[in-house]
């Protein structure tokens, strides 16, 4: 039945074009372009004053945290700096921002379509309503980060590598990044929002509420990424154990949380 | 217990509301087991709110509901894979095709592709499975949702406003279709507003307003309690003729509506009616028993509790 219901979305998902070519736009420049753009002028203009400055910012880091950082000029270090951890971010921000843009509009598009009156009417448990509702969100996100990911992967070795002496990335701290800790987080933040998605009355305000979700969501994230800096695999490990916690309780009380009448647009208690 | 002989739906005294709005107050009714009850009245009435809370989509504030012998509130699953409902307005996944909506109906419903395909055929929609449900006509849309309704041959099909926006030929279409189920021997609850299609079809017509029942009973049986005098509609070539009309034995009204409605006090009056109207002169051109339809039912019932109430 859960199948049934993240089959239909994605499925419907996949057919809407207008929807996903946008995201797809947005991944491909947060994990493509700009990263090229940024690591690629990084290697061109090597003797600016830029790139002195930002070798300088790495020479006064913590010795922590500068024994993570590979390179034997300034301008390897300042490069692998940039790639490993102030990009970090986009690995979590990209897939959050496209898996909350599709679970905003997961139950309350349901109720505008007026197809929520049809799941309303039958067999679904709200449980299974809201875990298939849940994962259809979260897949096309989180498989926008692992496309991401290996092609952010190919730039910063195409482009740093050859300063490194050799291909690099993944890191340790990257990979736990994506495949433990992203997650998590994605779920932390579909959790929270497909309760909102039941409660709004418009698709509308449920993109506008999700934004105070995603917000403490993506602050959360660059915490994150800056405890990379100094602990890559500790911290990593640490900040995905906390979140799948709080995603696994986010979870099962959310999916207590939707009513039925919620599908169907009236709710006495509303 | 032998749950054949429940009826397939039982309302007690359920009341629903929305904030400060009444939707249903106290209502009571049972629809027989492979009956079709039809829920009549204006938009308003609290069709709509008795639907939803057969399935258990929605909880009532108070009293009992009963479907198959089971409780929406607290067996809803079953309740509801034994149902099959045509929302009004029935809605799809328009970016996606009609075969890809059955489809998805049948597996939440348990049912295989076949039912799907013996369920579009029936409803004569299965050539248009291929295209986007966003490209059908109300008709096309409404021959869907039935199919979706049934593939999964439900015991019990509650259908509401079935027939909105649709032409009259395919509205037509829709009630024999809805005919044809009934024949089946399926319980069938039908809400609408537009009285002309209960005609022919319902065993039982309730009469709702203001989420209450107002009255409820067979066709006939109704026709007999509220309108208990038969009424014939009389012309002639020379209208003028007729107006000694109402000075005959047994004529008990008379009302001009293009043609005379004569109502009497017995049809055994016809035939000595229409000698005394030749005995007169009087050449007619018209002598009609008329069967009061379910417009003339229901606002004879809408008077008459009025009156009384």
């Amino acid at each position: 039945m859960i199948k049934a219901v993240i089959r239909i979305d994605l499925y419907r998902l996949f057919k809407t074009k207008d929807y996903w070519i946008p995201l797809v736009i947005l991944g491909g420049l947060f994990f493509v372009v700009l990263p090229a753009i940024m690591l690629g002028l990084l290697s061109v203009v090597q003797n600016s004053p830029m790139v002195s400055q930002i070798g300088e910012i790495v020479g006064t880091l913590p010795a922590t945290i500068q024994q993570n950082i590979q390179g034997d000029t300034p301008m390897a270090r300042a490069s692998y700096a940039f790639a490993v951890y102030l990009l970090a971010p986009i690995a979590i921000v990209v897939p959050l921002t496209i898996s909350s843009a599709v679970g905003a509009n997961s139950i309350v598009g349901e109720r505008e379509r007026g197809t929520g009156e049809y799941l309303a009417h039958s067999p679904l448990t709200v449980g299974e309503i809201y875990v298939g509702k849940l994962f259809a969100s979260l897949i096309p996100g989180y498989l926008a980060g692992i496309v991401g990911f290996a092609l952010y992967s190919l730039v910063v070795n195409v482009i740093v590598g050859r300063q490194i002496g050799g291909w690099f990335f993944p890191t340790a701290g990257w990979l736990l990044l994506v495949f433990w800790v992203i997650p998590p987080f994605i779920a932390i933040a579909l959790a929270l929002i497909l309760r909102l998605s039941a409660r709004v009355r418009s698709a509308a305000s449920a993109h506008q509420a999700s934004s105070l979700v995603t917000l403490p969501v993506i602050i959360m994230s660059y915490v994150v990424a800056s405890g990379l800096l100094y602990s890559p695999v500790i911290s990593a490990a640490v900040a995905g154990l906390i979140a799948w916690v709080v995603a696994i309780l986010l979870l099962v009380s959310g999916t207590k949380s939707i009513k039925r009448e919620r599908l169907l647009g009236v709710s006495s208690d509303a | 217990m032998d749950t054949t002989m429940t009826p397939a739906i039982s309302f007690s005294s359920v009341r629903k509301t929305f904030g400060d709005v009444v939707a249903l107050n106290g209502l009571d009714f049972a629809a027989p087991r492979g009956s079709v009850t039809v829920l009549l009245g204006p938009n308003g009435a609290g069709k709509t709110t008795t639907v939803r809370l057969t399935t258990g989509a929605m909880k009532p504030d108070f009293g009992a509901i009963s479907v198959l012998g089971l409780d929406p509130q607290t067996d809803g699953d079953e309740v509801r894979a034994r149902v099959g409902v045509v929302p009004p307005k029935p809605a799809f996944y328009d970016q996606l095709s009609g075969w890809e909506n059955l489809k998805f109906a049948a597996t939440i419903f348990e049912a295989d592709e076949a039912q799907a395909r013996d369920a579009a055929a029936r409803f004569a929609i299965d050539d248009a499975l291929d295209q986007d449900v966003g490209g059908y006509s109300t008709g096309m849309r409404t021959r869907l949702a039935l199919a979706r309704a049934v593939l999964h041959d439900p015991e019990v099909l509650l259908l509401d406003e079935p027939t909105a926006g649709l032409d009259p030929e395919s509205s037509r279409a829709v009630l024999g279709l809805i005919s044809d189920i009934a024949g089946r021997g399926r319980t069938i609850v039908m809400c609408t507003h537009l009285l002309h299609e209960a005609e022919g079809i319902a065993d039982q017509v309730i009469l709702m307003e203001e989420g209450e029942v107002r009255a409820s009973g067979h066709p006939e049986d109704l026709a007999n309690r509220y309108m208990a005098d038969p009424v014939v509609i009389i012309d002639a070539e020379d209208r003028a003729s007729l107006r000694f009309i109402s000075e005959l034995d047994g004529v008990l009204a008379v009302r001009d509506d293009g043609a005379l409605h004569v109502t009497l006090d017995t049809t055994d009056r016809i035939p000595d009616l229409v000698i005394e109207l030749v005995k007169r002169g009087v050449r007619p051109t018209r002598v009609e028993p008329i069967r009061p339809t379910l417009e003339d039912l229901y606002f004879e019932m809408q008077r008459a509790h009025r009156e009384t109430g």
